[in-house]
């Protein structure tokens, strides 16, 4: 009995931390934000129940193009940091000789310890007019006036690639760890070429890391603001942005709750998507630790 | 090696590699670079080195360790991070025996739940966290005209909001360790008569300690470098990232932020540091 009534106890009390920060800081804000985005503005100070707020982002374009390109752009992102994150990964796990991939998978977490604004910094100094790729094209003599390299779609892309690359590589280089040389050996000897066994093998073995990855860097991108202001410049059109805007410039903070709701509902739509796709759960991939 | 290809595709892979880490490095080094650059903006020519942008304490060369601003930016990050650092490690372990440990209905779900906070956006938890706080500051100062000054955007908001995602990465951290654990030394203990509160504090505490370490000081760079979640949540008193944002965005890029980035650079390379040399594990005999 006594020992029941501490197994008891201990549980509640391992379990009231979790549930207040859950409870607390996750589910009744969200909640909260979902129920004051269903309520419409009638009069100064009065309010109604219904769907004005998205009814309003429905009807106007800008709204829900940006919210498109916002999706758009940021899965274009997760591919390409898929695409240059893969080949680095497998360096690291595979080909690297013992000492260099301990080196290599720290060198890869550097910039994780640094800010998103020093990251974007950084971009600023090198992309802008005045900055080092323009001066030094300039003068080596390649150029002939200074050339703005920021403020457009593909700084952008670059930028929030460099960003979210290093929470592809990461989830990827685990996975392909835990990967026996001999299945890799076997294709070969059974008499696959490298692209068979890369197709057959390598990638259906990696796909919980790969979706991981994916969901990590989409949903990062997704919700990033700094990196698209700051390289894109006013017209870098990013959800997040109009959410801002909505908040802290309007002072609309029931068609900000909607639009937020909405930029949720969007990326959870795709990742669910993503994970059906790939026939893998939550569990399998992210929270696989 | 697993796969011996030629050396022609080998060397362009590594060259590749090559590409990839000269490209990781290049706005690191951009940032830093102009920090001791002897020129009011931070741009090419290269006018000699200075260490003015830290340490000189008159205009236009206003070096930061002499900006008000900048440093009151600094002291709350750090009470900031600290205090995210310190409840997310304390709950995250709670959570690691709670998963670990114990058995109880629906445990799947909840550790659904744990991970969540991480693929939510920073935004929308910055917003929803204000939105539910304010309300109830309204609602108590309407109904009861209770002032419930905490619940407005400042230090205390920044912390809940940032604690809400960090939670999860300390959790995981600290399960992650946990289970490595072998009960039969806490079995050991017990037979030895030894209490609960004094295994739990002599044998499994101190085994957990290095992952409960790197936490915190995952916990405190997460929290310092911060700026989605607490840009909605910020009040008065503004860390350092948003300091920075509003001088970027009203003031344009000058040096000093250089020697910020260099400063918080070379910060987070030693705690990255002391993290990894607490993790690992001492040569087992």
């Amino acid at each position: 009995m006594m020992q029941n009534d501490i197994k008891r106890l201990s549980l509640f009390l391992l379990f009231a931390p979790f549930a207040l920060w859950i409870i607390l800081l996750i589910v009744l804000p969200h909640l909260g934000m979902f129920y004051i985005s269903l309520q419409e503005k009638v009069g100064p100070r009065v309010y109604e129940f219904g769907l004005a707020n998205y009814i309003n982002f429905f009807n106007e374009p800008i709204y829900w193009n940006t919210l498109i390109r916002t999706g758009s752009m940021s899965m274009l992102v997760t591919v390409l940091a898929l695409l240059l994150g893969f080949p680095i990964a497998y360096y690291i796990a595979k080909i690297a000789g013992n000492r260099t991939r301990g080196a290599l998978f720290l060198m890869c977490l550097i910039p994780l310890w640094v800010s998103d604004l020093i990251r974007a910094f950084g971009w600023i100094l090198l992309l802008r007019e005045t900055g080092i790729i323009s001066s030094s094209l300039q003068w080596a003599g390649l150029i002939n006036t200074p050339i703005e390299f920021l403020y457009n779609d593909a700084a952008v892309i670059m930028g929030l690639v460099y960003t979210v690359i290093l929470f592809m590589i990461v989830p990827l280089v685990s996975t392909l760890d835990g990967m026996d040389n001999s299945m890799i050996e076997a294709g070969y000897n059974l008499g696959g070429n490298g692209p068979t066994v890369l197709r057959r093998i390598i990638i259906p073995y990696a796909m919980p890391g790969i979706v991981s990855g994916c969901i990590v860097v989409f949903m990062l991108t997704a919700g990033s603001y700094l990196t698209p202001i700051l390289l894109g410049g006013k017209n870098s059109s990013w959800f997040t942005e109009q959410i801002y805007d909505q908040f802290i410039t309007r002072y609309n903070w029931e068609s900000g709750a909607a639009f937020g709701f909405l930029l949720l509902a969007f990326t959870s739509l795709v990742i669910w998507g993503g994970l059906k796709l790939s026939g893998q759960t939550l569990n399998s991939t992210v929270a696989r630790s | 090696m697993a796969i011996k290809p030629n050396t022609a595709f080998l060397t362009s892979y590594r060259i590749y590699v090559a590409a990839f880490f000269v490209f990781l490095a290049a706005p690191l080094v951009a940032a830093g670079m102009f920090a001791f650059n002897d020129s009011v903006f931070p741009s090419l020519p290269w006018q000699g080195f200075t260490l003015d942008w830290f340490f000189n304490d008159s205009e236009p060369k206003l070096g930061m360790f002499h900006d008000r601003r900048l440093l009151r930016g600094l002291y709350y990050s750090f009470v900031i991070a600290s205090f995210v650092s310190l409840l997310s490690v304390f709950v995250g372990t709670c959570n690691a025996f709670l998963f670990v440990r114990c058995r109880f209905p629906a445990k799947d779900f909840f550790y659904i739940m744990m991970v969540v906070p991480l693929v939510i956006p920073g935004v929308i938890l910055g917003i929803s966290i204000l939105l539910l706080a304010s309300n109830i500051a309204n609602g108590a100062e309407e109904s009861l005209s209770l002032d419930l000054d905490f619940l407005r955007p400042g230090i205390v908001l920044v912390v809940l909001g940032q604690f809400s995602f960090i939670t999860t990465i300390t959790s995981l951290v600290i399960i992650a360790r946990l289970r490595k654990f072998d009960q039969s030394m806490e079995e050991a203990a017990y037979n030895l008569g030894a209490s609960r509160a004094r295994v739990l504090r002599t044998i499994t505490l101190p085994f957990l300690f290095p992952a409960m370490a790197a936490a915190g000081i995952v916990a405190f760079l997460v929290s310092f470098e911060n700026f989605n979640t607490t840009l909605f949540l910020v009040g008065s008193e503004a860390p350092l990232t948003i300091t920075m944002y509003d001088r970027m965005v009203k003031v344009g890029s000058t040096p000093v932020l250089n020697a910020v980035s260099f400063f918080l650079m070379v910060g987070s390379a030693l705690l990255a540091l002391v993290s990894i040399l607490v993790q690992r594990d001492k040569p087992q005999t």
